[in-house]
C-alpha cells in the first residue's frame, strides 16, 4: 500500500502551519506502518490536545482525539482491553510531559505495550506559543516575554528513569531514521518512547531567532549526533539521537493475562 | 444455605449488580467511602474474564473506562468526594463524545478533602453540572441495597440506551451500611446490550448520524469500521467542525436524547403516600429515617408519607408537581443545604410550601430531625 492510503484524504487539507515540522513525522511514521505491513484495522491511534493531537484525524485508523494530557489514559483502558490491537500516541511536548506528565510516567512504570511519540517542538504552538516543559531556560516565550527560566525534562533520562523498555530520540531531518526508529518501537513489546524534535517556526523558530523552517532543519541536522558516534565524543555539546533503552521486562497485558489464568483457575477448582 | 441471599455492604451490592449487568472493565483509585468496590471488583472481575486495573489517579480512571467503552466492553469507575471533582473533564468528555460509561460516587462530606468518613449528600448539583458546558446527565440512587443493586443494572443499561455517562450517587451510609441483598436469578432483570451497527465491511458507517429513532449503533474500536472521535464539536463522521449549525445541532441532540425521555428514566417509590397531607421527598440513606417516621405518623392517624426519589438527573419534575399538588407541605429531607429542595421549589405549584429538613455535620439524619421541622411548619412551636 502507497503511505496515502493510511490518510483520511477527506479530512485534508491538515491545519500545520507552512514548515511545521508534524506532518514530516506523520509521514516517517505512516512508513514505519507500511512496512511493518500493519492492517489498518489492528491500529488504534490515541491523542491528546494539541497541534500534534491533530494527527490522530488525518490516518485512517480507529482515533480517539481525547482529553489535554490524558492520551495515554485513554489509550491504557483501550490496550488493556484488547491488548492484540497496536497503540500509537503521539503527544506534544505540554501535552505529554506538563498536563500529562502522570499519567507519562506511570504507563512507563507499567511497561504497557504501547508506542508514546513525544513530537517535541518546544512550544505550545495551538495556544499561539507559550513556554513548554520542554523549551529549557534563556528562551523566548509568550509567556516568557524576558526569558524561561524553567528547567526542561530530559525525555530519555525520564523515560528511562520511569520504566520505559525502548527509549529513543530522532528529528523531523532524519526522516529515514525516524521511519527506522518508529518500526523498531512498534515492534517491540513493552511501553516505547519515541522523542522527535519536529519545528515550529511559527512560534519557536521566530522567536528564538531559528529562522524559518529549513534553517531549524539546519539546526537539527548540525546539533546532533548519534549516540555512539565519534561526532558526539568530540562534541559533548551536540544532542545523542539513537536508540538508547532496548530491554526486555514482563509486559503489562500479558502480566494482567497470567491474572487472569490464576483468577478464572481458582474458580474453577 | 442460599448463595443467592447475601448480608452485604452497599458497596457490595453495587458490585453485584454491575456483575450481573455485564461489566467487564473497571479502572479506578482508592478513596474513601468507594474503595470496597475497587478492592471486590480486583478480586470478581478477573474471575470472569473481565479486567480491572488501579490507575494513577482518578481523572486517569475515568479516561482508561471510556478508553475500554469504545472497544465494546461494560465498563464502571468508582469513586467519592475530590475523586469525582478530578473526573468531571473525562465525564464532558463521554458525554460529547456518547460513550456508554458508569460512574458511582459514594457521597462524603464536602468541600475538599471534607469528611471523607462520614455521610453527605452534597454532590447532588455537582453530579448535574459538574462538567462543563451545556449538557445533560442521568444520575441514579438508592436507599437499600436491593435498591442499590436494581439502580446499578439500571444505570448499565440506561448507559447503553441513551450512549451516555450514568452516574450512581450513592452516600457513605448506604455504601458501608450492611442489610440483606437477594441476588436476582439470570434474566429476572432485563439487561441492555450494546447497539452495534448493522453496516457492513468496507461500507461507510457514520459513527454520529443517529437512526430515525434518534439512537446510534456502535462499532468497537478493532473492528471493521474506522472512525474518529474526539471531544470537539463533530460531524456525522466524528471529524471536528465549528460549523454553526453541526454546533447546534449536536448540543441540541446530546440534550434532547436525554431531557426528551425524563418519562421514560424517572424512577420513584411512593412510602405512605396515598392521600398525604405532608409529602416528604428524600433520596439515598436520607430516606430510611423518613420512611421511618411517616410510617409511625401513620399509625396515629395523620397523613404524612414519603416520595423517594431515585433518578435525580434529568430532575422528574412533572411527577414531582403531581405527587405535591395539594400537598399542605413540602418537606425535602436531604444532607445537605437544600439542592433538591431548590429543585422542587422550581417545579411545584406552591413553592412556598416547600421546606428543607437537612443535617449537614455528617450524621445521618434522623426522625427527630425531620420531627422538629414538622413541628414548625405545623406552628406546634420549635
Amino acid at each position: 500500500m502507497a503511505v496515502k492510503d493510511y490518510l483520511r484524504e477527506r479530512f485534508f487539507p491538515h491545519m500545520w502551519c507552512p514548515g511545521c515540522g508534524h506532518g514530516t513525522v506523520l509521514n516517517s511514521l505512516l512508513r514505519a506502518v507500511e512496512q511493518l505491513g500493519l492492517k489498518k484495522n489492528n491500529i488504534v491511534m490515541t491523542s491528546g490536545i494539541g497541534c500534534s493531537a491533530r494527527i490522530s484525524g488525518y490516518v485512517d485508523f480507529h482515533s480517539l482525539h481525547t482529553l489535554h494530557g490524558r492520551a495515554l489514559a485513554f489509550a491504557t483502558g483501550v490496550k488493556l482491553s484488547r491488548p492484540e490491537l497496536t497503540l500509537l500516541v503521539p503527544m506534544g511536548d505540554g501535552d505529554a510531559l506538563a498536563i500529562g506528565g502522570n499519567h507519562f510516567i506511570h504507563a512507563a512504570r507499567r511497561n504497557i505495550d504501547i508506542t508514546a511519540i513525544v513530537m517535541n517542538n518546544r512550544i505550545y504552538g495551538m495556544t499561539g506559543g507559550q513556554f513548554s516543559p520542554l523549551s529549557g531556560p534563556g528562551k523566548k516565550a509568550t509567556t516568557a516575554p524576558y526569558r524561561t527560566i524553567d528547567n526542561a525534562f530530559d525525555v530519555v533520562e525520564l523515560s528511562r528513569a520511569a520504566g520505559a523498555t525502548f527509549v529513543a530520540r530522532t528529528t523531523t531531518y532524519h526522516v529515514q531514521e525516524a521511519t527506522e526508529i518508529f518500526k523498531k518501537a512498534i515492534r517491540h513489546k513493552g511501553f516505547s518512547v519515541v522523542e522527535i524534535l519536529t519545528q515550529c517556526p511559527t512560534h519557536y523558530g521566530r522567536k528564538n531567532k531559528e529562522g524559518d523552517a529549513a534553517d531549524m532543519l539546519d539546526i537539527y541536522k548540525n546539533k546532533t549526533a548519534k549516540i555512539g558516534s565519534g561526532a558526539l565524543a568530540d562534541d559533548p555539546s551536540l544532542l545523542g539521537r539513537g536508540i538508547f533503552v532496548d530491554r526486555q521486562a514482563p509486559e503489562y497485558c500479558e502480566e494482567y493475562g497470567k491474572i487472569l489464568q490464576a483468577a478464572m483457575g481458582e474458580v474453577g477448582r | 444455605m442460599n448463595e443467592k441471599i447475601r448480608f452485604v455492604q452497599g458497596n457490595e451490592a453495587c458490585v453485584e449488580g454491575a456483575l450481573y449487568a455485564g461489566l467487564e472493565f473497571f479502572a479506578g483509585y482508592p478513596i474513601t467511602p468507594s474503595t470496597e468496590v475497587a478492592e471486590l471488583l480486583s478480586e470478581r472481575l478477573p474471575q470472569r474474564g473481565g479486567r480491572f486495573i488501579q490507575m494513577e489517579d482518578e481523572i486517569a480512571s475515568m479516561c482508561a473506562i471510556i478508553g475500554a467503552s469504545l472497544t465494546g466492553r461494560k465498563v464502571m469507575t468508582a469513586t467519592s468526594g475530590p475523586g469525582f471533582s478530578l473526573k468531571q473533564e473525562a465525564i464532558g468528555y463521554a458525554c460529547m463524545t456518547e460513550i456508554p460509561c458508569v460512574i458511582v460516587n459514594v457521597q462524603r462530606g464536602g468541600p475538599s478533602t471534607g469528611n471523607p468518613t462520614h455521610v453527605s449528600q452534597g454532590d447532588v448539583n455537582q453530579a448535574r453540572w459538574g462538567t462543563h458546558g451545556d449538557h445533560a446527565i442521568i444520575a441514579l440512587t438508592a436507599s437499600n441495597h436491593q435498591d442499590v443493586f436494581a439502580m446499578t443494572v439500571d444505570a448499565f443499561n440506561l448507559a447503553e440506551t441513551y450512549r451516555t455517562p450514568v452516574i450512581l450517587l450513592f452516600d457513605e451510609v448506604i455504601g458501608h451500611m450492611r442489610e440483606k441483598l437477594v441476588v436476582p436469578e439470570k434474566g429476572e432483570i432485563a439487561i441492555v446490550d450494546r447497539l452495534r451497527t448493522s453496516v457492513g465491511k468496507d461500507v461507510d458507517y457514520h459513527p454520529y448520524l443517529p437512526r430515525e429513532d434518534g439512537r446510534l449503533p456502535m462499532s468497537d474500536f478493532g473492528g471493521d469500521h474506522r472512525y474518529n472521535v474526539t471531544g470537539l464539536f463533530h460531524d456525522m463522521w466524528g471529524f471536528p467542525s465549528n460549523n454553526p449549525r453541526v454546533v447546534k445541532d449536536l448540543l441540541h441532540h446530546l440534550v434532547d436524547k436525554i431531557e426528551t425521555n425524563v418519562g421514560a428514566i424517572t424512577r420513584y417509590r411512593e412510602h405512605h403516600l396515598e392521600n398525604a397531607e405532608y409529602v416528604m421527598i428524600s433520596y439515598g440513606s436520607s430516606t430510611r429515617p423518613a420512611i421511618h417516621m411517616a410510617g409511625h405518623r401513620r399509625e396515629k392517624g395523620e397523613r404524612i408519607g414519603v416520595l423517594e426519589l431515585q433518578s435525580l438527573w434529568p430532575f422528574p419534575e412533572a411527577m414531582v408537581r403531581e405527587k405535591c399538588r395539594g400537598a399542605k407541605a413540602v418537606i425535602v429531607v436531604e444532607m445537605n443545604m437544600g439542592q433538591v429542595m431548590r429543585q422542587v421549589k422550581a417545579c411545584v405549584d406552591a413553592p412556598e410550601k416547600v421546606f428543607l429538613a437537612n443535617r449537614i455535620d455528617g450524621k445521618l439524619i434522623t426522625p427527630n430531625d425531620i420531627k422538629a421541622v414538622l413541628r414548625v411548619i405545623q406552628g406546634k412551636g420549635v
